[in-house]
């Protein structure tokens, strides 16, 4: 076995002492960062990109590992105490744990999502070790037209799976293409949009778009809406399950993997259909029916299994594509562009040690993860209450931190604030934000591809469908838009079905 | 989505009530203004020099712009047809109250004020006065904590990323004198 023997030899780099720390400050970072109310994952990960800009790319990585399995874990915590969440991922969770809290029983929701999310990223991560060699050794032969159809994949997936409005979503797309656009073509050297100006000559940073989008646009959003009441944390103790309840969850710790693996590593969303179907799943299953909705301890510890699974899956695509499922994955993938790697099927080849390094680190991270939060849940809970305009001047406060230490130049700080209030708007307006960030990211290397394939067929446009995988990926695209169309005759001809009887 | 109808008194009162209403056509306005200057500039483009390949440096920025002004349009007729985009809510977010415009002026004011003062004061008293300015503006008014903890955070944040972590900040005079 080719990949366990390169796993193992990720295990000795993750493993030396130094790499270890950076694992461990990652994960207590990730979930002091993604327990703070207000900030999800991609927000946390986003803010703690700096943390990382002097470190080696496998040191890096490697925190950033235990940064993303630390924020996921955090946001159920917040869910579950203070029944807030953040972020569509997270709502599942506060539907039973926070019932569970309230009840008293915080300790147990508490233990039954963190085991769910060891169960569900172990099995997500040995899923992840067992395909992504494959994927990356099939698609190693891939070319330009098939790396083309695959971003159009993303971009028509990204606006019009997520979000409840196509128009919106293609406005935030378009958005986000423009940004890309800003700066030197890269095969001509052509200034584009640059109206001469030479900082923005070499373009937007992509950290920059991240962190404005997501961390100032919604410190502003939520300064402009702040609730002058904020919700009571309730208090918890120490995580423990009595084996009455390990007996109702593990066979949901156990479902959920396979529920939200698939689902993070194709383009839809990442785990929130993952969550709300493992959800009903539980429901469906369970011996308690009428607990859910007060409090079930399977409809926290299925759903959070399957939301650590779908990050796990959410990698694959990642890694073996360059292709970003969800928001958290876009951050990464702007994190690898930082240090010049492109993440794709040549990735497992050309820095071995950096990928293995970071699968092995994940595992790492999730017993770390599972060490660390069980004892330390308490000290968390007292995150919650946090006076809040402290904690919005700390997100500001970290951004300007992230922004400047991009370049070192204070104009990027009035870039990051002019891309906020673009965040900002769209909060307002209800223009999904993630388009925008994808558009940011993988625009500039989609044009390069549709040019390079373009290139080879001198022109005709029959060079971009020309291979079985891009074919295939362009019917899933057409399927895709056509989705909305097909529901509505499907409907259509239920209704009458109905009518005639 | 509330399509609230108050009751009007004079004339004014019905248009102002309208355009408040559909507020989001501004939107569309904005993504026809960006169409329109995207496409102005890929046009205007000198490409003589040095085209490789059958497509330029010109075709995506057209495609893009066209884009746009589609959807701009596309947008115009939804809010007008009565579409809305929902406000995104959140936790700390409540959207029963009208938006607090003077907070988020004075938050990008604050932040605008550290862009121009980072470099001449320095990171750690740049960075103290950003985070003590935008709790201010989020109403926190312990003038006994508040400079303290924005001053600790500053100054903890530039020994760690500067020291520890190898990411560059600028120490400003104060750095120079201690």
């Amino acid at each position: 076995m080719n990949a366990l023997n390169s796993l193992m030899d990720g295990f000795g780099t993750a493993l030396s002492p130094l790499n270890l720390l950076w694992a461990a400050i990652g994960v207590l970072l990730g979930t002091a960062i993604g327990v703070l109310p207000g900030i999800g994952p991609a927000m946390a990960v986003a803010l703690l990109l700096p943390v990382t800009y002097g470190l080696d790319p496998t040191a890096a990585f490697i925190m950033f590992a235990g940064i993303y399995y630390g924020a996921m874990f955090g946001g159920s915590t917040t869910s579950i105490l203070l029944n807030t969440p953040g972020e569509s991922a997270a709502v599942v969770a506060a539907m039973e744990g926070n019932p569970m809290a309230k009840a008293g029983r915080g300790a147990q929701a508490l233990a039954a999502a963190a085991i769910g999310h060891f169960a569900g990223g172990m099995v997500g991560t040995i899923l992840l070790v067992a395909l992504a060699p494959k994927i990356a050794e099939l698609a190693v032969d891939i070319g330009a037209p098939d790396y083309f159809a695959i971003m159009v994949l993303a971009f028509i997936a990204v606006t019009s799976v997520l979000g409840s409005s196509r128009i919106r979503g293609l406005a935030s797309l378009l958005i986000g293409l423009t940004i890309g656009l800003i700066g030197l073509d890269q095969m001509t050297g052509q200034q584009r949009l640059t109206f001469g100006s030479l900082q923005l000559a070499d373009g937007v940073d992509v950290v920059i778009v991240a962190v404005g989008l997501f961390a100032i646009g919604e410190a502003l959003w939520v300064a402009a809406h702040l609730r002058r009441t904020s919700g009571e944390a309730i208090p918890v103790g120490r995580p423990w399950l009595g084996r009455g309840d390990v007996k109702r969850s593990w066979k949901s710790w156990a479902r959920g993997p396979f529920i939200g693996f698939p689902f993070g590593a194709i383009p839809a969303g990442g785990a929130e259909i993952p969550t709300f179907l493992s959800y009903v799943t539980e429901k469906r299953l369970s011996k308690h029916k009428d607990e859910f909705g007060k409090g079930a301890i399977e409809g926290v510890a299925g759903p959070e299994s399957a939301a650590s699974a779908s990050a796990a899956g959410t990698l694959v695509s990642m890694l073996t594509l360059g292709l970003p499922t969800t928001a958290v994955a876009a951050v990464m993938l702007a994190a690898f562009q930082q240090y010049g790697i492109q993440p794709g099927p040549l990735l497992f080849e050309r820095e071995p040690e950096l990928v293995w390094g970071l699968i092995a680190s994940l595992f790492v991270g999730m017993v770390l993860l599972i060490a660390l939060n069980l004892p330390l849940a308490p000290l968390w809970a007292k995150l919650l209450r946090i006076p809040r305009p402290y904690l919005y001047a700390g997100i500001l406060f970290f951004a300007a931190v992230g922004a400047y230490a991009v370049g070192g130049e204070a104009i990027d700080l009035v870039i990051l604030l002019v891309i906020g209030l673009i965040g900002f708007g769209m909060r307002r307006y209800g223009l999904p934000v993630l388009p925008a960030v994808i558009g940011v990211i993988l625009g500039p290397a989609a044009e390069q591809q549709l040019r390079r394939a373009l290139q080879i067929s001198d022109g005709s446009v029959t060079g971009l469908v020309n291979t079985p995988f891009s074919v295939t990926v362009y019917v899933v695209v057409v399927l895709l838009l056509a989705w909305p169309l097909l529901k509505k005759l499907i409907k259509r001809g239920s209704s009458d079905r109905t009518v005639d009887a | 989505m509330t399509t609230t109808t108050e009751p009007v008194s004079d004339e004014t009162e019905p248009r102002r009530s309208w355009l408040k209403e559909h507020s989001e056509l501004g939107v569309s306005v904005l993504l026809l203004v960006l169409g329109v200057l995207v496409l102005t500039d890929a046009l205007t483009m000198d490409v003589d020099i040095a085209q490789r390949g059958p497509v330029g440096p010109r075709t995506v920025p057209i495609v893009v712009g066209a884009g746009l002004l589609v959807i701009a349009a596309l947008l115009a007729v939804d809010v007008l047809r009565g579409g809305r985009g929902e406000a995104e809510s959140g936790e700390d977010v409540d959207l029963s109250e009208p938006a607090d415009w003077r907070t988020v002026l004075l938050l990008a004011g604050v932040f605008l004020a550290t862009a121009v003062l980072i470099d001449p004061l320095g990171f750690p008293l740049a960075g103290a006065l950003l985070f003590w300015g935008a709790a201010f503006a989020l109403g926190s008014r312990r003038y006994d904590r508040d400079p303290l903890i924005a001053a600790a955070l500053s100054l903890l944040t530039y020994v760690v990323f500067n020291n520890l972590l190898g990411v560059p900040l600028p120490g400003g005079p104060l750095m120079g004198v201690l």
